[in-house]
């Protein structure tokens, strides 16, 4: 009993000591707010097109019961990041062939399309969301978040800002492999 | 020093004030009462640590209109937290609910005072025992007796 009692000081120093390693690692990050979505279906939504622009509007029937998994992206021109995100998911759709849907998050419509008329335009389609509403049923915080949804509707991944520098694009496109919606097998 | 006193207090009565803006709140000031209620149960998903009410981030007001939104349309106060809970999962809520992801989080500290109680109750205890007295077995009586002798004889010398 006693020599027990006497292992109890190291056994608390060794429990504290893992948590402060948790803690004290690098590469966790302690804004995260987990999302519930994940491997959830995907939430209800049904969004106009930007007004002006010629990309139909989305609902969640275009993300559903597609061919292969697809992505959904949430931007908007007044993002700085999404500007620097643009051109990764652009190749993603253009040279990959994923694809690719967009979320209009409270934009001006006119703002929207002298963007995606500067950048270019690699969405199959845009719904407005004036109102942030549909951000809100997707549980988002801010923007550009970037979704991954199943063929059967499931939500299987989600990234939270933008997907720049190598460790990001490099996680996105192992997501993207998993889910089989890189069609040419990620090569 | 009465003039110091109310400066200071008009100074600070602004940090007081949420971040809830005019056109947002309700006529009702009942439903408007509930909806603060409501709020202060809410983190903030951008700034984390505080609650929709105090926040000035734009999803902290989308939320804080839903919220209204979801009283006016008759919920309670539950079914209007349910809600944002469905879209943002519990980290929404700044008081952690009580389920299994939950158990270590409020059950850690009782337990903790728990066993401290305990470990000092025993040590308490075990000090209070007396230790029982052993008797000298027959040899060490004999060189206790042997030793007295010899000392005895000493003192005589």
């Amino acid at each position: 009993m006693i020599r027990i009692l006497a292992l109890l000081p190291l056994s608390i120093a060794v429990i504290f000591g893992g948590f402060f390693l948790w803690g004290l690692n690098p590469d966790r990050d302690p804004n995260e707010v987990p999302s519930v979505l994940i491997a959830q279906p995907a939430p209800a939504f049904e969004l106009d097109p930007v007004v002006g622009l010629h990309t139909p509007g989305l609902s969640r029937s275009d993300l559903v019961g597609t061919e292969t998994a697809v992505v959904m992206n949430v931007f908007a021109s007044w993002c700085v990041p999404c500007r620097a995100e643009h051109a990764v998911l652009t190749s993603l759709a253009e040279k990959d062939g994923i694809r690719l849907f967009g979320i209009n998050y409270k934009d001006k419509p006119e703002d929207a399309i002298r963007w995606l008329a500067e950048l270019g335009n690699p969405y199959e389609r845009i719904g407005s969301d004036l109102s942030g509403r549909a951000g809100i049923e997707w549980g988002i915080s801010g923007v550009p978040e970037t979704f991954i949804i199943n063929t059967d509707g499931t939500v299987l991944f989600r990234h939270v800002g933008p997907i720049v520098g190598e460790g990001a694009i490099g996680k996105f496109r192992e997501a993207l492999l998993q889910a089989g919606a890189l069609p040419s097998g990620g090569l | 020093m009465l003039r110091l006193l109310i400066l200071l207090v008009a100074l600070v009565l602004p940090f007081a004030s949420a971040a809830v803006e005019p056109d947002e709140i309700l006529s009702d000031p009942v439903l408007e009462a509930r909806a603060r209620e409501v709020s202060k149960g809410l983190r903030c998903v951008v700034c984390l640590n505080q609650d929709i009410d105090s926040s000035n981030a734009g999803v902290a007001r989308d939320l804080r209109l839903l919220v209204r939104e979801r009283i006016v349309a008759g919920d309670s106060n539950d079914e209007a937290l349910t809600f944002i809970q469905a879209r943002y999962g519990d980290y929404v809520l700044l008081k952690p609910p009580y389920n299994a992801k939950t158990y270590v989080l409020w059950l850690a500290p009782p337990a903790m005072l728990l066993i401290a109680l305990g470990v000092g109750l025993a040590t308490l205890l075990g000090r209070r025992k007396t230790p029982k007295l052993r008797g000298l077995n027959v040899t060490e009586e004999h060189e206790v007796k042997q030793f007295i002798e010899r000392q005895k004889k000493g003192d005589n010398k």
